[in-house]
């Protein structure tokens, strides 16, 4: 794919004696929000630190806007604009909200619009603004987690599973907001759960066991129940 | 319990402890005047040991490492501080105030100088390359720690050295019939002085902020673009620069000091820094407070239990909040 921003090509990863992805490659095209879907265990989050440097790749190339980012230490990674949001969503919890995304900020000052555009997606950060994020709800850490994500402009995001343990509630405006965040970067977002992932996807792979075992249109995924069922029952949380 | 948590929580929560520690040896001592020494001794040795133990804690919380070889700046500290009062004996026993205090604040900051310096050498040398290993930096910081023992003994023998004292700083203030040692009073303010600079660096400064957030979470830290490792190297040297501060400090207080000097503390700001909570600077200076005031209540009314004190309130704040009493929140 010529217009991909991201490509994984036969990446091996291993987490101490464990191999855990085993020549892992796709491409993300850039723009819109790509999906990468699998059951628990199957290396989606070990696919997305891989990315991020957090654990290396002991085989294969990984390639940002046609710069080998394999090797790179992970500050570097992200100054390439990548931001990564865990699935422990990483907040600072003695940090305020306003802190946690100042350090978001490369400069440690705020973009007026970009804030106000924060403000806009999720209400609560400039509620809770000046209140510690241990405090905050777990669907508040979430929107804490995205807000610091897009409060400078990133070519590409990381998601890890924004949607665990979340209310349908939440997760009416989590779909609400990436759709507009997705319109201006372009978004990889690990999920189970797959009508979060069919609202949201323009592409999908699917991963199992370290490797990958469908990579297509979210469309023709959603179209195509023989291959729902195939792929859902070998790998996907349905029921959610 | 809850109810009764939440309305000391109101109150001040665990910074109520040193009031209602001082208030009981009130109670106990029965003499206004003793209490009001013993508190203000108690309080200029907290402070001094806060200096030690507040660069360690931080260097607990930010980088994973258990620095055994901490002491080894104190004990630096300390005799370059003794060394510097005896080059500058005539500004120390001269009858200049101004003088008196230049040649106490050159001795601090040649040692403070002295423990950045180190404490650079040391994090790149020493502690580097065992980073997230724990075993391997017991030992080798505890290693380290043996070869800098063996260097002051051959630069400054075994024999204890003697520290001059400014005179503007030596004897009491009189009130009433209260005497409070006019070397403690400084102490506790330069120990002051450093806690307000620290607060103020680690919650209104970037790098602070940094600092803060590297305690809770360092991966994160790194995915936001950070270089961790360059914090890493200064927190490791204002760490080791504040443990010589205080190693100055303390020489001064004691007046007389020997190479064991480091070793004998560190039991002291382990204390410290366990029942503060690692990763906390408040933690630090309300744990430092607590062993300061009651090693010096305990030795006037229980001299026999002097030495077991400290450990009886570790075991009794450990049994009541595991992680301390004010621990970096993480996560």
């Amino acid at each position: 794919m010529s217009d991909a921003i991201l490509r994984l090509d036969d990446v091996h990863t291993d987490i101490g004696q464990y191999h855990i992805l085993h020549g892992v490659s796709f491409d993300v095209p850039e723009g819109g929000v790509h999906v990468l879907l699998g059951r628990n265990g199957a290396g989606k989050t070990t696919t997305l630190r891989t990315i991020m440097g957090l654990w290396r790749a002991r085989k294969g190339a990984i390639v940002f806007r046609h710069h080998d980012i394999t090797a790179l230490p992970t500050p570097d990674i992200a100054r390439l604009g990548i931001a990564y949001v865990p699935e422990n969503m990483g907040i600072f919890g003695g940090l305020t909200v306003e802190e946690n995304m100042r350090l978001a900020t490369g400069s440690g000052q705020f973009d007026k619009d970009r804030l106000d555009r924060v403000f806009a997606l999720f209400p609560a950060m400039e509620k809770f603004w000046t209140k510690q994020a241990f405090a905050l709800s777990g669907g508040q850490k979430q929107m804490l987690a995205i807000s610091r994500a897009i409060i400078e402009k990133r070519a590409m995001i990381l998601i890890d599973e924004p949607t665990k343990g979340l209310a349908p509630a939440i997760i009416r405006a989590m779909i609400a907001a990436f759709r507009e965040i997705a319109a201006d970067t372009t978004i990889l977002l690990v999920e189970q759960n797959f009508l979060f992932a069919r609202a949201l996807g323009r592409g999908v792979t699917v991963i199992d066991d370290g490797r990958i075992v469908h990579d297509g249109d979210m469309a023709a995924l959603a179209a195509d129940e023989g291959l729902q069922t195939k792929l859902l029952s070998l790998s996907l949380d349905a029921q959610h | 319990m809850t109810e009764i948590s939440s309305h000391l929580n109101r109150f001040g929560g665990v910074y109520l402890l040193p009031v209602a520690i001082a208030a009981l040896a009130f109670a106990l001592i029965g003499v206004p005047s003793t209490w009001v020494t013993l508190t203000v001794a108690g309080l200029a040795m907290g402070m001094m040991i806060f200096l030690m133990a507040s660069g360690l804690s931080l260097i607990f919380g930010l980088m994973d490492v258990l620095n055994f070889g901490h002491s080894a700046f104190v004990s630096f500290g300390a005799f370059i501080a003794a060394s510097t009062l005896a080059a500058l004996a005539g500004w120390v026993a001269g009858d200049s105030a101004i003088l008196n205090i230049a040649a106490l604040l050159l001795a601090v900051a040649a040692a403070t100088a002295f423990g950045a310096a180190a404490g650079w050498f040391f994090e790149r040398v020493i502690v580097k390359p065992v980073y997230k290993d724990h075993l391997r930096q017991i030992l080798i910081t505890i290693g380290a720690l043996i070869v800098a023992e063996q260097l002051l003994l051959a630069i400054w023998g075994g024999a204890p050295v003697a520290v001059p004292r400014p005179k503007v700083l030596e004897g009491s203030l009189i009130i009433g019939d209260v005497a409070i040692e006019i070397y403690r009073i400084f102490a506790f303010l330069l120990g002051l002085a450093v806690y307000v600079a620290m607060h103020f660096a680690l919650n209104r400064t970037r790098i602070g902020l940094l600092i803060r957030a590297g305690v809770e979470n360092r991966e994160m830290v790194e995915a936001l673009g950070f270089r961790i490792d360059r914090l890493f190297i200064g927190v490791f040297m204002a760490g080791s620069a504040l443990a010589a501060m205080g190693g100055a400090m303390w020489a001064g207080y004691q007046g007389l000091i020997t190479p064991a000097l480091g070793g004998e503390l560190m039991i002291l700001v382990f204390i410290v820094v366990i029942i503060g909570g690692l990763g906390s600077i408040e933690g630090s200076l309300l744990g430092a407070i607590l062993v300061g005031l009651l090693a010096n209540y305990v030795a006037f009314l229980f001299p026999k239990l002097s030495l077991a004190s400290n450990m009886l309130l570790m075991m009794i704040i450990l049994l009541w909040r595991p992680f301390g009493l004010k621990p970096a929140i993480k996560g």
